[in-house]
């Protein structure tokens, strides 16, 4: 369960939100909606750890973020504005070096399959820096098939997708949270899946 | 924890032979730099043998800073960085693993270039070995040092001067002690040994704090 309580965040002087609180119980989604600037990924980026807010705390599992460091990523999957994928890898190293880096152990027929799942047959050797905007998103998008983290924070997941992949994502969002799982998302596309069961939470810009 | 010590070495290793060009670059710039004098000062025996030891540091030092600033900056701009600090893996792991990845680039290579570059000095025999086995010890304190000034300055503008300037002051102990090791083997060969010892000392120095250092730098400039 994550909780965040009287959370406040400033960019310079401007202060983007305060006295923020929310809870996201497990098997729920929660989507974030809000002007362009409203402070959407700051408010991801703190949940993550990535940035300190001014005020308040995050707790996950009723323990504070801050206190947890390291054992917090272990729970978190985050995917944010870049892609975090090296151009020069091709997909599959990509993959590989993700699972290891997020201590799973995977071999080279879940990766092909995670690829095959994403749409990529045909493309798992080539370098990334060969493949469209779409594809690249794809390749990065393929560890949420791969990870078993219960916590996924994804910041704008649908930029740069075809229909298909939108529908794809979606699938793996819903399967992921009917599976007991949590997931914080940011999209300014409406999809089913937001307009759905999801709970909402609104910045104020 | 080795697995993924050896995943980011391996990944950085292969991602500089893709390309290349990084790793002559450095090469290339340190033949050229120690070249120049030669050209510039005469080539008087005595006075090109008097040089020639700190000309070569000089050199390495200039070298394994130009490098550095590529350090962490292109993890940074393709997010691979953000992802590594989300990672329940020790970021100081990963980070000597990055470090480690850049010596063997940038450092190794001038350490098996010397004795070429020594020849033009008219370095002896005993003197060509013990500058290798300095710039052995030594460069790695240079690219465990600059990786906490590459971190400091990451995503900065004009990152690049500030980061020289942040790190050659550190690099001068390495440069006092390495340079001294080969003048001093010129005169008697056992007396090198206090100068190795205290090169190996800022290099154990070094790799128990540079990682760390370095870590806590990257959590500061991410945010």
């Amino acid at each position: 369960m994550l909780e965040v309580t009287k959370l406040e965040c400033r960019r310079g002087d401007r202060q983007l939100f305060a006295g923020l609180d929310f809870v996201v119980g497990a098997g729920t989604l929660l989507h974030v909606r809000g002007r362009n600037g409203s402070g959407k990924t700051t408010l991801l980026r703190t949940l993550c750890g990535l940035f300190a807010p001014d005020a308040g705390e995050v707790r996950w599992r009723g323990e504070s973020i801050r206190e947890l460091g390291e054992d917090y990523h272990r729970d978190l999957l985050y995917f944010g504005h870049l892609n975090g994928i090296k151009c020069d890898l091709t997909g599959m190293e990509n993959l590989a070096i993700g699972a290891t880096l997020d201590g799973d152990r995977v071999d080279q027929s879940a990766i092909l399959e995670a690829l095959r799942r994403m749409g990529l047959t045909g493309f798992e050797d080539l370098p990334t820096r060969l493949l469209s905007q779409g594809q690249k998103k794809r390749v990065a998008l393929a560890r949420l098939v791969l990870n078993r983290s219960p916590l996924w924070v994804l910041d704008e997941p649908f930029t740069a997708l075809d229909l298909d992949a939108v529908t794809l994502l979606q699938g793996l969002i819903a399967d992921h949270v009917a599976g007991g799982g949590l997931a914080v998302l940011t999209t300014h596309q409406e999809v089913p899946l937001t307009s759905g069961q999801a709970e909402r939470l609104d910045l104020g810009g | 924890m080795f697995g993924v010590f050896w995943c980011i070495l391996t990944r950085d290793l292969t991602l500089a032979l893709r390309r290349g060009t990084d790793v002559l670059t450095t090469l290339f710039f340190f033949v050229i730099v120690v070249s120049l004098f030669p050209l510039g000062v005469g080539t008087e025996r005595e006075v090109l043998e008097e040089l020639g030891p700190g000309v070569v540091w000089v050199a390495a030092l200039l070298a394994s800073m130009l490098a550095l600033e590529r350090l962490f900056a292109a993890d940074y701009e393709d997010g691979t960085l953000e992802q590594m600090l989300l990672t329940f893996q020790p970021l100081s792991l990963l980070v000597l693993a990055k470090i480690a990845a850049h010596w063997l680039l940038t450092g190794l290579p001038l350490v098996l270039i010397a004795p070429l570059v020594g020849m033009q000095y008219h370095l002896s025999d005993t003197a060509i070995w013990v500058m290798m086995l300095a710039l052995l010890i030594g460069t790695p304190v240079l690219s465990l040092i600059g990786a906490i000034g590459a971190a400091l300055t990451l995503g900065l503008r004009g990152g690049g001067i500030l980061l020289s300037l942040l790190i050659l002051p550190l690099y001068i102990p390495v440069l006092v002690y390495g340079a001294g090791a080969v003048t001093v083997s010129r005169i008697e060969f056992t007396d090198t040994q206090p100068y190795f010892a205290l090169l190996a000392a800022f290099l154990l120095v070094a790799l128990v704090f540079a990682p760390v250092a370095a870590s806590a730098a990257l959590k500061i400039s991410l945010e």
